[in-house]
Parts: C-alpha cells; sequence; structure tokens
C-alpha cells in the first residue's frame, strides 16, 4: 500500500533532481509527471497532485488539470505494459483495423482496459509517425511495424513467456 | 590498429527498428565474432535511410551493396556470404517491381536518384551518436562563419534570398520570422523548435531527430547567435522516444566540443539548449499550445496577435520554427540563399521532405524539389500503387489537408497549387488512396481524429466537429442522412471562420475537399445505401455466389466469427448479421465465388 507520505517524498526527490538537471528553475511540471509516472510503473497516484502543489505554488485544480488534458499520464494504475496501437489513416488504409481486433481478441480486453494479470493496459493512439511501415504499434517505448494479426500474437506470446521466465 | 576492411551501415531509423533492425544486427554480430571478423568489420548505425518498405535495410562498404529486409536469418548468410567469403548474396539483393535485382538501387532507381537531399542529406550516411562524422560532412562550419564571418543581417539577407518557408505547414516566410523576433523589444528572448509531429502520414522530423541530430543543434544555436537568445528548447512528442535519446546525447556532445554552453567556439557569445517532452496531445503542436505546454501549463491555443515573435514563451519574444525548416539552415548558410532558391519554383523555393505512405509501392520519406508533379512524386518516385489497383487520391496536410484526386496528378507541388485544390502541402505527409478506400470513410477517419485531439476550449471546434462527425457516422451507417449534407457544408464553412485556432480553423477541409471532388460517393452512400469501395461495414455484404462454391468449406473454417455455414460438397451461406466482413472467406476461396457488394 502506497502511503500518502511515501508518495510526498518520493515525488519531492524526483522534481528536485529534474530541477537539478534543467538549467532554469522555470516549470518542470510536464517533466516531473513524466518520471513521477515511470517511476510507478505507468500511472500517477492522485497523492502526487497534492505533493506538486507544495512543489510549485500551483493551485491543485490547475494540475489536476495538467494531469488530466494529456493523453499519456493516466490516474489510474495500467498494466506494465502500455500497448499503443495507431489508429490514423495510415495505419487504417493498411489493414490496421484487423490489428486492432486482433489486439482486443487475444487479450481479451477492450481499450482503455487492463488485463486481469495485470500485465498489458490496451490503448488508443493517435498518429506515431511510422507510417512507412504501418500497421503501428508500440509497447512502452518499443515500436513494433508491418503489423500482422499473426505477427501481433507473436510479440504477445513473447512479452508474457519472457515475464513468466522472469518471474521463475 | 587493425586496419577497418568493411562497413556495415545498418538503418536504425525507427520504422526499421520496428521492424526488426536489432534482431538482425545482433545476429550479424554474433556471426562476425564467431568469424573473427568483428576487428575488420565496423558495423553503424546510421538514421532513417527512408525507404520503409524495404527496411530492415543493410549496405556493405566499400561495394555500395544494398541488402534489403534483412531477417536475422539473412544477416547471418550475409555476414558468411559476403563479409567473410566476398560473394554478394542475390538473395537478399534489392528487388524491383518486376523482380529484377540491383546492387546498388541508390544509385539506379528514381526513389534515391530523383531525390535532392538538403535537410535530409545526413540521414542514412552517418552514424546520428558521431560528432566528428557530423564535423566531416561540414558540421558547425554553419555556425562558424555566423560567429566570425557573417553579421545578424547577413543571415537574414542569405535567408530571403532562399525562400524558405516555415516546414512545418504554415509556410510562413522564414527570414521574416526571424527578422521579427530579432527586432522584437524584450528579454531574454527564446528559440524553441517544435519537434511534436502529430500530423498522421509524417514522419520527417522524427528522421532527422534520429539520423542527424546536430543539424537541429547547430541550426538553433545559430539563431541564438541572430536573434540574440542563450536559451532554447526542444520540444519533442512523447512518442519519439528514441528522437529523444539520441538528440540529448547530441547536446551533451555539443557542449563537450564548445558549441553549446558559454564562450561558444571561443567566442564571448552563449547558447544552450534544453528538451521538454511532450505527453500525447496533436493540439500542442500549435505554437502558443506548445508555449503553454512548456510552461507547465494545459496545451490550449492562444488567439493571435499577440505572435510568439513578440510575446511567446513566458511573454517573451520567441522564435518558434519546425525541425525540418531548421535542419536546411545550415547548409542555406554554407551554399547561398541563391542556391538553394535554384531549387523548387516561383513562390514555394528550395526542396521539401514528403513522407509517403499508404497504397503505395515505395513508403519512405523522398526529398524532392518543390514544384515536381504528384505524377512524378507518386508514380516514379513513388512506385506506383501495389497489386495492379487504381489510384484513388492522394491526401495530403494532415487533418488539416484534402484529397486530390486521380485527374489532378498533373499539378505540380507547390504552396499555390494545392491551395488551389482544395488542400495545404502542410508538414509534407502523402497518403495514398486506391478505389479499395472510401473517401465518405477517409472523411470521418480524420474527424475522429480531430475531435480526439480538439483542446475544447472554443465552441466551433468543440461541438462543431462532433456534430459533422456525428452526421458521417449516419452516413456511413446506412441510416437516413440525405438532408444533413446541406448542415454538413454549413458546419463545415462556419466551423472554418469561427474556430480559435488552427485545428479547428482547418478541421472541416477533409470533408470539405471530398465533398467537392467525390461527392458521387456521398450520395450513392445517402440515396442508394451503397459503398462504391466497398469498404464501409454497414453498407456492404460479404457473398457467396452459388453457382461457384464447390463446398470446400475453406471459407468455414477460417471464419473467426463462425458465419459460414454448409456442408461440404453443398453451397455455403455467410450469415449478414453474424459477419464482421473481415474479409477471411475472400482470401481463402479459390473458386473466385466469394465477393463485396454493395448494397
Amino acid at each position: 500500500m502506497i502511503t500518502r507520505d511515501d508518495v510526498s517524498k518520493t515525488v519531492h526527490d524526483i522534481y528536485e533532481k529534474i530541477t537539478q538537471e534543467s538549467f532554469e528553475e522555470g516549470d518542470m511540471l510536464i517533466n516531473a509527471l513524466h518520471a513521477i509516472q515511470d517511476h510507478y510503473g505507468n500511472y500517477i497516484p492522485l497523492e502526487a497532485a497534492e505533493a506538486l502543489k507544495e512543489l510549485t505554488g500551483l493551485p491543485l485544480a490547475k494540475i489536476y488539470g495538467v494531469m488530466t488534458f494529456y493523453t499519456m499520464f493516466s490516474n489510474r494504475p495500467r498494466g506494465k505494459y502500455v500497448i499503443r496501437v495507431c489508429k490514423s489513416l495510415p495505419c487504417h488504409v493498411s489493414r490496421g483495423d484487423e490489428v486492432l481486433e486482433a489486439l482486443k481478441n487475444r487479450l481479451g480486453v477492450d481499450f482503455s482496459e487492463t488485463t486481469e494479470d495485470g500485465l498489458f493496459t490496451l490503448e488508443e493512439s493517435s498518429c506515431l509517425g511510422l507510417c512507412g511501415v504501418s500497421p503501428v504499434m508500440m509497447v512502452n517505448d518499443e515500436a513494433y511495424g508491418n503489423l500482422t494479426p499473426e505477427r501481433v500474437e507473436e510479440i504477445i506470446d513473447t512479452i508474457v513467456t519472457r515475464e513468466r521466465s522472469d518471474e521463475e | 590498429m587493425p586496419v577497418v576492411e568493411s562497413t556495415v551501415l545498418i538503418c536504425a531509423g525507427g520504422a526499421c527498428i520496428s521492424a526488426g533492425e536489432k534482431s538482425a544486427k545482433q545476429a550479424l554480430e554474433k556471426k562476425l565474432k564467431e568469424y573473427a571478423l568483428d576487428g575488420v568489420v565496423r558495423v553503424v548505425e546510421t538514421g532513417c535511410m527512408a525507404a520503409c518498405d524495404l527496411g530492415p535495410i543493410l549496405v556493405i562498404y566499400p561495394e555500395g551493396v544494398f541488402y534489403q529486409k534483412v531477417t536475422p536469418e539473412a544477416a547471418e548468410a550475409i555476414a558468411e556470404e559476403h563479409l567473410l567469403k566476398g560473394r554478394v548474396v542475390e538473395k537478399y539483393l534489392y528487388k524491383g517491381a518486376e523482380g529484377e535485382l540491383r546492387r546498388r538501387p541508390q544509385e539506379e532507381i528514381p526513389f534515391f536518384t530523383k531525390q535532392v537531399k538538403v535537410a535530409t542529406r545526413n540521414l542514412g550516411v552517418i552514424d546520428p551518436l558521431s560528432i566528428d562524422e557530423y564535423i566531416a560532412r561540414d558540421g558547425y562550419f554553419a555556425l562558424n562563419r555566423v560567429l566570425n564571418d557573417m553579421s545578424p543581417n547577413d543571415v537574414l539577407k542569405e535567408l530571403k534570398s532562399s525562400g524558405l518557408r516555415g516546414r512545418g505547414g504554415a509556410g510562413f516566410p522564414t527570414h521574416l520570422k526571424w527578422s521579427f523576433t530579432r527586432q522584437a523589444d524584450g528579454k531574454p528572448k527564446y528559440i524553441i523548435c517544435n519537434a511534436d509531429e502529430g500530423d498522421p502520414g509524417a514522419f520527417m522530423d522524427r528522421a532527422i531527430l534520429e539520423g542527424d541530430p546536430h543539424v537541429v543543434v547547430e541550426a538553433m544555436t545559430i539563431a541564438g547567435m541572430v536573434i540574440g537568445a542563450d536559451k532554447g528548447y526542444v520540444y519533442c512528442r512523447a512518442e519519439y522516444p528514441l528522437a529523444i535519446d539520441r538528440l540529448t546525447t547530441a547536446i551533451e556532445k555539443a557542449r563537450e566540443y564548445g558549441f553549446l554552453g558559454d564562450g561558444i567556439m571561443g567566442s564571448d557569445r552563449s547558447f544552450d539548449i534544453e528538451i521538454r517532452i511532450g505527453a500525447g496531445a496533436f493540439v500542442c503542436g500549435e505554437e502558443t499550445a506548445l508555449i503553454n505546454s512548456i510552461e507547465g501549463k494545459r496545451g490550449i491555443p492562444k488567439v493571435k496577435p499577440p505572435f510568439p515573435a513578440t510575446s511567446g514563451l513566458w511573454g517573451k519574444p520567441t522564435l518558434l520554427n519546425n525541425v525540418e525548416t531548421f535542419a536546411n539552415i545550415p547548409q542555406i548558410l554554407l551554399n547561398g540563399g541563391d542556391w538553394f532558391s535554384s531549387f523548387g519554383v516561383e513562390g514555394s523555393r528550395g526542396t521539401k521532405v514528403f513522407a509517403l505512405a499508404g497504397k503505395i509501392n515505395n513508403t519512405g520519406l523522398v526529398e524532392v524539389p518543390m514544384g515536381t508533379t504528384l505524377q512524378e512524386l507518386i508514380f516514379e518516385i513513388g512506385g506506383g500503387i501495389p497489386d495492379g489497383k487504381k489510384l484513388k487520391a492522394v491526401q495530403t496536410g494532415g487533418p488539416s489537408g484534402g484529397c486530390i484526386p486521380l485527374e489532378h496528378m498533373d499539378a505540380p507541388i507547390t504552396y499555390d497549387s494545392l491551395a488551389e485544390l482544395g488542400t495545404i502541402l502542410g508538414s509534407g505527409g502523402m497518403i495514398v488512396m486506391d478505389e479499395d478506400d472510401c473517401m465518405v470513410d477517409v472523411a470521418k477517419f480524420f474527424l475522429e481524429f480531430t475531435v480526439e485531439e480538439s483542446c475544447g476550449q472554443c465552441t466551433p471546434c468543440r461541438d462543431g466537429t462532433r456534430q459533422m462527425l456525428n452526421i458521417l457516422e449516419k452516413i456511413t451507417a446506412d441510416e437516413d442522412a440525405e438532408e444533413d449534407l446541406e448542415a454538413l457544408k454549413h458546419l463545415g464553412e462556419h466551423i472554418m471562420k469561427t474556430s480559435l485556432c488552427g485545428l479547428g480553423q482547418t478541421a472541416p477541409q477533409p470533408v470539405v475537399s471530398t465533398m467537392r471532388f467525390f461527392w458521387d460517393e456521398y450520395l450513392a452512400h445517402v440515396r442508394e445505401g451503397k459503398c462504391p469501395a466497398k469498404r464501409c461495414k454497414s453498407l456492404t455484404r460479404i457473398v457467396i455466389d452459388e453457382e461457384k462454391c464447390v463446398g470446400c468449406t475453406a471459407c468455414a473454417r477460417v471464419c473467426p466469427v463462425d458465419a459460414i455455414s454448409g456442408a461440404v460438397k453443398e453451397v455455403h451461406y455467410i450469415d449478414p448479421e453474424i459477419c464482421t466482413r473481415c474479409g477471411a472467406c475472400l482470401e481463402v476461396c479459390r473458386f473466385d465465388a466469394i465477393n463485396k457488394v454493395s448494397p
């Protein structure tokens, strides 16, 4: 269980590290949110907003406003692997809808849902900038192109196998 | 020191990596070690070689042999046959449309030979992590010239004669933007590089940042010297972690070499650069929204004027340019503005990087002179449409642009001619569509994107685009929508006139454009319940021809939803209520008995 104090201390540490790396005190809010999200594994606990309020002097409403505006931030815990599958036009025209269906079927979840084992969260994404190899998806920071329903199965299977062997 | 006998360049652009470059490289290196060749064969990961459909790509020097679609097995074979035994492996060579093999397609095929590389000149040629290789290709020479031999006015003069216009989409004359920001009152001033490339179909900024990050560092520093700024920010979207990494390394190296920081190249000038990351909001590509985002706020655009040149980051004069715009600067200053404007045509000078995607044989990035015709770009350079299909339209300018139909392929690609055709040049994305694509579906797709990405601030965009999308959903869902066509037109006009920022002002463009050139498709949908391209699922059925079906059951076995019934050797039947129109059955039928029909 993460307590409010744990979160507060973590956020303070992260924020201080980031402001040291920047050459201006300025507002490092979004960089800090990214770092906090990476630390907690794909999500930002709401308690972090309180800590950021103390650090930045911004009203809580403004901090919540920023956290909820950007689609890459999540307040709800997400899977260890966030799968972002592109649903923009170039991928759509290259039979991307088959890939979307294949992912939903393989994982057994719909968009913005997490698998029961907590491993994968499936999200729709706008263009990922890899249109030359469409259809495309990103799994955390790794990108996969030239997707077909079969390749999608392979990629998910590889990750699942790796996770299982890590556990052992 | 062992002499290097061979250099293997591996394309490590984002697309090739996502197509399996890493495992191919690992396989290659493992074999090289096994054969004790790792001391004499140098393996270099370069930036994007720009031929996305051929990746992963290996080019071996000194011969210059080009290997395509390199899998780990292919890499092993190449290590053994080519690098160890000196024999070219024909199986993995570049193969043209007629099956012809070529060893050096970069010197022979139009996709490569018709390009004029200015912004992308270092991509696929140098190791992006090496500042020495950048310097060896005249890197940082332009900065040196600006510091020692050129006054700010000299620089502005070259930019003016170059005719360079913003390459991010708005096409504003670069020399004017620099001039305004230089003249503006206020301190400190800032330089921002817009690397929030979000247009569907655009991936050139990513390639430049991943393949030649130093060109952006150098150009921003030059801008700082001219405008009188000592701080710069690169705002890069979070979906480009590779670009962020490589740029970070480039900035660190530049500082080490004294090209950034205090006392640049021994002068008394200072400039430094910091990266700020986006977080998944397309609207942050709009300059005022981007500025708000760097300031740690919601990425909501502001009313203009004032423009960032006079009041930008933290209310100070700010120069904001796109990645590709910056990438042209050093070459313009080294070769002269007149050299750059010798390419292109009046009003659209220089070269432009285009991203070819969709139904086209040669997907990837091509940099060609402005004024090149669409015909040349799509058919000669792009290799035409795969599978013998017919071109239907080319979508340009992303969600702010429109679709150009086949009959206008002779149009030269310039800011003006594209505007006349009801679209924009935009960032250079070109999405090619064929006879199997439904233009109403395409318009709906773009509107879904805009509705999702709208910041929500102003009513015309927030609510207007939602209403347009509702109508398009009705049309593609076979609901009674003929009366709504007029409303669709009016909404489009009003949203364009009254939205607060560029996103809303251009959001109706894909609809307006497709209504202009493909009005008959809209009418077919609403009057006949017919989708001519047989794409819209609610207006299409997949049927089995009773006369041709032999009852082989191949289709029933692949149907993922069990919609096909029929005994062996008896005519099969597809239940339209269950069928999801996935098309799997169409692909396996060997008797040509299955067809898509509409209505």
